[in-house]
């Protein structure tokens, strides 16, 4: 494998869910589905760092979970150096799942409450059947490289002691002490305080310079993806909608979702403009996709055609995707 | 002025001792005006302003101060005073709209329910009323008869402004309505209740950790750190002029969406354990400006044109920005 083949693709990849059904699809014999993901692909290099932007239900909590095999793909296939996750065997899943790791939503949540410090960072260790004798080493790797000094006390204390801030480093480097290839990160820092939000924010770049890793980095504001990721993919309703640099996505956005989401931005300033977005309303039932481009009820731009016929994500210049009738 | 703080400290008995949460805060709340509280997590906002509706958990007490609402201390007033004035006068949002809404009533009988027992109106009066308020927050009437479960999180917090407003306040208080929704919705939510404000006139008190916020929709703000107010005054000019180094603070740590790729600048450790706090200036153990004095005495108000920084260097202020902008200031700060 050269370096410059793509450590994951992701081809085709679509996901359902069933819904409960009302008396009414029984009745016509119906089972409804949510299409939380529809379609996507992309390739992710090492070294690269990806972020997916797009409101709350689009699907990227769904896309990032297929991403490390949490949940499988209704149809599509995820490949890690050339080989579908799908399809691997026990001992090449055991490999991929200590080479792949997500960092939750929510830090509060994502340790167990009876755990010490310690133990919830020796536990991944130990699944991946990492000798006893170079625990301590790792432990201490991972916890220098998300800046947390660690004094006894501090491994032997439970999470409810912890600042929302040292439980995410904790949260951090439980991903990291596995060296993994590729990580996850699905809203690091949507629940922190700005505060502290900066600093984790800066841990996540150090991350990505230092090692060298894949990521993807999820979170519905552009201004914070712009910290940590070069490349960014709008979604809107299961779809990819944009693809390109986060640089020229923020400076020129061209898929009119992508412009309301930079507009919608919050920024510290008493002067901003107060124009109403230029998107309507929030996002249409999943069950019931909009025909043609998912997008076009909300639409600004909208024409008869966007109505009829699905736009195709198109590359408009090198590195740069775009679904959309009217702008590409 | 329609409400004024004056003082106000209120406690936590705890099993480890007491915390004083909120500890001689003051500030005005004049008629018309949108006040913005913020401050990190554990800064005492939302135990400061449930004292305003005296809707407080069994472990709280009024330990000073008073709370003036057109001119009438809340503190001191009988439990029937105090039952006239909720949601007729001061109607109350709290911090999550689930808390809002009980999950086992359709959102519409709530609002109902709220509009005939304290506005006594009669059934049909308070049906029309209830679809009026829906669709001054932008939902759809037809909704009315949905239980909060189906409803998506910026339809939850509008129907929660909507019961807010149920008989007509004077005066809003909003606990973090938009702390858990998407860029998106946060904008569309802000943006209704901005309109409603300046349709009715309204007073506000929106409680906050964001600073984008206040800018967005504030006239005045309230910075408050540790359980004290650590600066106050018109949001243009506490934006523009921060004088205390934890307003400062807070705004460099804010991301950009334009400018250079450059890193940010965290205020390090948190917010000090308020069963113990520090003597002198709360924010010294996290202040890339603190000096002796700092660790010994508490901080006098400094009061300029209703601008007012409880720092000792707040008259540096204007230096302390230049040096408080450079990232490398503030690290390697706090101790923790
Ligand atoms: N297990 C599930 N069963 C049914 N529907 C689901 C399930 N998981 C997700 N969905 C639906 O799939 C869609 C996408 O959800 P997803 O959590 O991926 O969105 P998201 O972009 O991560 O949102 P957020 O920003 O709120 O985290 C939503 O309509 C959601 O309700
Ligand atoms: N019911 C309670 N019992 C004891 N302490 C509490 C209670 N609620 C809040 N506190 C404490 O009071 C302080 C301020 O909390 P709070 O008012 O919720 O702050 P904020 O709203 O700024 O996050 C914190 O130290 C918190 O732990
Ligand atoms: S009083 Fe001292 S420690 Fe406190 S904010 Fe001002 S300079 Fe910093
Ligand atoms: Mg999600
Ligand atoms: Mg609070």
């Amino acid at each position: 494998m050269t370096a410059d083949a793509p450590l994951i693709e992701v081809d085709s990849v679509s996901r359902s869910f069933d819904v409960s059904r009302s008396a009414a699809d029984i009745l016509r014999g119906r089972r409804p589905q949510i299409h939380a993901v529809t379609d996507v692909d992309f390739t992710l290099r090492r070294g690269e760092t990806l972020g997916i932007v797009g409101e709350s239900g689009c699907g990227k909590t769904t896309l990032g979970r297929m991403l490390i095999k949490l949940i499988p793909p209704t149809s599509g296939t995820v490949r890690f150096q050339g080989a579908d996750i799908g399809e691997m065997d026990r001992q090449a899943e055991l490999a991929f799942r200590r080479r792949a790791q997500l960092v939750f939503q929510n830090p509060f949540d994502a340790l167990n409450p009876h755990f010490t410090i310690l133990r919830s960072l020796q536990e991944p260790l130990r699944n991946a059947r990492v000798p006893a004798a170079e625990h301590e080493e790792r432990i201490a790797e991972a916890l220098r490289m998300v800046h947390l000094a660690a004094p006894e006390h501090f491994l032997m204390s439970f999470p409810h002691q912890l600042s929302g801030g040292q439980l995410q480093r904790v949260v951090l480097a439980r991903a990291l002490v596995l060296r993994p290839d590729f990580i996850v990160a699905d809203e690091p820092v949507s629940m922190l305080d700005v505060s502290v939000r900066a600093g984790i924010l800066n841990v996540l770049r150090e991350v990505r310079d230092r090692l060298g890793l894949a990521a993807v980095y999820i979170s519905h504001d552009l201004s914070l993806v712009r910290y940590v990721c070069a490349r960014t993919i709008t979604m809107y309703l299961g779809t990819v909608v944009e693809d390109g640099p986060t640089r020229d996505l923020i400076e020129s956005p061209l898929h009119p979702y992508t412009r309301a989401l930079v507009q919608a931005v919050p920024v510290p300033d008493v002067n901003q403009s107060h124009d109403p977005l230029p998107i309507k309303g929030g996002l249409p039932d999943a069950r019931n996709p909009p025909s043609g481009c998912r997008f076009r009820d909300r639409c600004p731009l909208a024409e008869a055609r966007c109505a009829a016929e699905v736009p195709r994500l198109r590359e408009v210049s090198p590195g740069r995707r775009v679904a959309c009738h009217v702008v590409a | 002025m329609l409400l004024n703080v004056r003082d106000l400290v209120i406690d936590y008995k705890t099993p480890r001792g007491n915390v004083r949460a909120v500890d001689g805060v003051s500030f005005d709340v004049p008629a018309g005006a949108v006040v913005g509280v913020v401050g990190e997590s554990g800064c005492g906002k939302t135990t400061a302003v449930r004292g305003i509706t005296r809707v407080m958990p069994g472990a709280a007490r009024f330990a000073g101060g008073a709370i003036e609402f057109e001119g009438r201390d809340i503190v001191t007033m009988s439990e029937r005073e105090m039952r006239k004035l909720m949601w007729r006068e001061i109607a109350y949002v709290p911090q999550s709209a689930m808390n809002a809404l009980d999950p086992v009533w359709r959102v519409g009988k709530q609002i109902e329910e709220v509009l005939r027992d304290r506005g006594g109106m009669g059934k049909r009066d308070a049906r029309a009323r209830a679809a009026e308020l829906f669709s001054m927050v932008g939902l759809d009437a037809q909704r009315l008869t949905d239980y909060p479960h189906q409803f998506s999180g910026g339809m939850r917090q509008r129907a929660s402004i909507a019961l807010a407003l149920a008989l007509s306040p004077k005066l809003v208080i909003a606990d973090e309505p938009v702390t858990a929704l998407d860029v998106v919705i946060q904008r569309q939510v802000l943006d209704t209740f901005a309109e409603l404000q300046a349709a009715l006139n309204l007073s506000v008190i929106l409680v906050t950790h964001d600073i984008s916020v206040v800018a967005y929709v504030c006239d005045y703000v309230v910075v408050m750190y540790a359980g004290r107010v650590a600066e106050a005054g018109p949001v243009a000019e506490v934006l523009a002029n921060p004088a205390h180094p934890y307003t400062m603070g807070l705004y460099n740590a804010f991301p950009e969406l334009s400018g250079d790729d450059r890193e940010l600048s965290p205020i390090e450790g948190s917010p000090p354990d308020l069963l113990d706090p520090p003597a002198g200036c709360r924010f010294r153990p996290r202040c890339p400006f603190a000096q002796e004095r700092c660790a010994q005495e508490p901080p006098d108000v400094a009061v300029g044109d209703g601008h007012r920084a409880l720092c000792h260097r707040a008259d540096e202020a204007a230096a302390l920005r230049d040096v408080a902008k450079k990232v490398d200031t503030w690290t390697g700060v706090s101790a923790a």
